[in-house]
């Protein structure tokens, strides 16, 4: 079991308050992702969540019981860092054995889930290796390792992925996916990578100075996103944002609209301009078009390989059924 | 142009490194040698270096007139007990300050470390007065204590820069993974901060072996170290050098022997903080 819930919770360091009160609830086995940009405070509320840092005010509550107060080694939950934080001292072995060790589990069955932990994670071949040894993925395999051994309440992740290169990185998110869907038990996964919180979460909780600024699935804040922040922060590449008259004639101060959501073409559309960045993935184009007067680029993903170059004069048409509208606060207009 | 002169360089630095430590080294080799003379040789003027008739016999008369193995366990013990102490104290005082700081800790960083700027002979008549309430003249127990104290703000300043390499994460996982505090020490911290801890204890032995003032004023008889043995040959029986030269060169030798071994944990220990 691991629900979470958050019940006011305010954190403060000195006069500044880093977490106004907040709500929240992570549900038992879902896998929840806190992004935002750096120094929003996800990392800070995941802290809160361990125990590392003691909350200003309010109340934390695991499986309904309190916990506002509880030392992090009492609260039944793991955490894998964006540093591994292995211990150096001591061999892989050791690493993954340490928690079952403080908490005195028998040494036949620590050996029994070290090794299950070792051929899940490919880790057998380095199990006597110490960690100044390994690669990062490696290191990585070994802190979730030793998370999963003690079978935890809950995970939790601040940002594990953002010291492996790229490639690994994909590799990994898929690991800890399926990791999730072998052991059912709740993560919560801190990033500030977008593409990773939408390809991993079961619910995404977006946080902008201390604040959530939207809860739900990723594709409900892909779909309807609540204002201007959250539009722009989930999908890839951003949405484009148009004011002006374009926007007062959708009745709205500004509307938004997807770079997939724009037709190309050479000769017809109600928006034109010139190509000036051109990005060709093969599986897809992204053009950056200046002068349609709109907005100064707009972006725009066309499907698969499309010829345009630099200086190339196109015409764009928005899909009106999924322009996105806001009124002068940033807020979603229904 | 750059390696023309490297190698003249390197022979005149190293002919200065020879230098200087010839130059330091010289006192400890004279009074080595001094040790091996006889009473006559030792004030000759031209000194003698090398052709004299070496001779045992200081040795042997040093030892028949004091015991020498007693005041050794004692030294061994004051300064053992008084660095053990020492260390279990300020490896949790150190652990708080690199670990959880507060606004105040570098000023209490340096209010400890102000004390050692003291002259001890400033505090003599209230510690003396202390050690006759408590009995504790003429005891090994008053002296590792007091050697402790005076020690206790360079132990805690050395740890304090060891622990602060180590990464704080680390200490947080080990809390993660359900580790109390003490065997947070125990298991995560001590071993990481070995090399320091060791090079922290070499060097405290090293001072609390080497401490003459409380040494000489706090004992008589009974608890007295090598530092007294060897103020027993100094002045009321007259200049003895060959005498005195051989119980100094018996009260140095185990502390220089400890010190070669371990050169390379004195070294860090000495220019810590220094280099990163």
């Amino acid at each position: 079991m691991g629900q979470i819930t958050l019940e006011n919770v305010t954190k403060s360091f000195g006069s500044t308050e880093v977490i106004p009160p907040l709500d929240l609830t992570i549900e038992d086995g879902e896998f929840c992702v806190f992004v935002g940009p750096s120094g929003c405070g996800k990392s800070t509320l995941l802290r809160l969540i361990a125990g590392l840092e003691d909350v200003t005010s309010g109340q934390i509550l695991i499986d309904g019981a309190e916990a506002t107060t509880t030392p992090p080694s009492k609260r039944g939950l793991a955490m894998v860092f964006q540093s591994y934080a292995l211990y150096p001292h001591m061999s892989v072995r050791k690493n993954i054995a340490f928690p079952m060790r403080m908490a005195k589990i028998p040494a036949e069955e620590q050996e029994r889930r070290i090794e299950a932990a070792a051929r899940a994670l490919n880790l057998t071949d380095y199990l006597d290796r110490r960690p100044g040894q390994l690669s990062g993925g490696q290191r990585q395999r070994v802190a979730i390792g030793r998370a999963i051994v003690r079978e935890p309440a809950a995970f939790l992740f601040d940002e594990p992925l953002s010291n492996l290169d790229a490639a690994l990185r994909v590799g990994m998110r898929l690991e800890i996916s399926e990791l999730h869907e072998r052991l059912k038990t709740t993560m919560i996964y801190v990033t500030h990578d977008q593409v990773e919180a939408m390809t991993m979460a079961d619910k995404i909780v977006v946080l902008r100075a201390g604040h959530i600024e939207q809860v739900g699935s990723p594709l409900d804040l892909y779909r309807a996103p609540r204002n201007l922040f959250v539009a722009g922060f989930i999908g890839s590449p951003k949405m484009n944002f148009i004011e002006g008259e374009e926007a007062a004639r959708r009745g709205a101060a500004t509307i938004g609209i997807r770079p997939e959501h724009i037709a190309v073409s050479t000769d017809s559309g109600p928006w034109a301009g010139t190509v000036s960045v051109s990005e060709h993935l093969g599986s897809d184009t992204f053009f950056h078009v200046q002068g349609t007067g709109l907005a100064e680029t707009i972006t725009v993903r066309a499907d698969g390989e499309v010829g345009f170059r630099h200086g190339d004069r196109i015409h764009l048409t928005p899909r009106d059924d999924v322009i996105h509208r806001f009124d002068e606060q940033g807020l979603r207009i229904a | 142009m750059a390696r023309a002169t490297s190698t003249q360089r390197k022979l005149g630095t190293t002919l200065l490194a020879w230098a200087v430590g010839l130059l330091i080294f010289f006192p400890i080799y004279w009074t080595i040698l001094t040790s091996f003379k006889t009473e006559a040789q030792a004030i000759s003027d031209p000194p003698v270096f090398l052709f004299f008739d070496w001779t045992l016999e200081n040795y042997s008369i040093v030892q028949e007139r004091s015991d020498y193995m007693r005041f050794l366990w004692n030294s061994v013990i004051i300064a053992g007990g008084s660095t053990l102490l020492g260390i279990l104290i300020a490896v949790p005082a150190a652990w708080s300050m690199a670990f959880v700081p507060s606004k105040r800790t570098k000023d209490i960083l340096l209010w400890m470390l102000s004390t050692k700027m003291l002259p001890a002979v400033g505090v003599l008549y209230p510690i003396s007065l202390i050690f006759v309430e408590f009995n504790l003249l003429d005891t090994r127990i008053g002296l590792v204590i007091v050697l402790m104290l005076i020690n206790l703000p360079i132990i805690v300043w050395m740890l304090y820069t060891y622990f602060r390499e180590i990464p704080g994460e680390i200490l947080e996982a080990a809390r993660m993974d359900g580790a109390s505090l003490g065997k947070e020490i125990l298991y995560v911290l001590t071993p990481m901060a070995v090399p320091g801890i060791a090079s922290t204890i070499l060097l405290n032995i090293i001072l609390a072996w080497n401490e003459a003032f409380w040494t000489l004023n706090l004992t008589a008889a009974n608890a007295a170290p090598l530092t007294a043995f060897i103020a027993s040959y100094s002045s009321p029986e007259g200049l003895f050098f060959a005498k005195l030269s051989a119980a100094s060169t018996m009260a140095i030798a185990p502390i220089l022997i400890l010190g070669w071994f371990s050169q390379k944990q004195l070294v860090r220990g000495l220019t810590f903080g220094a280099v990163k």
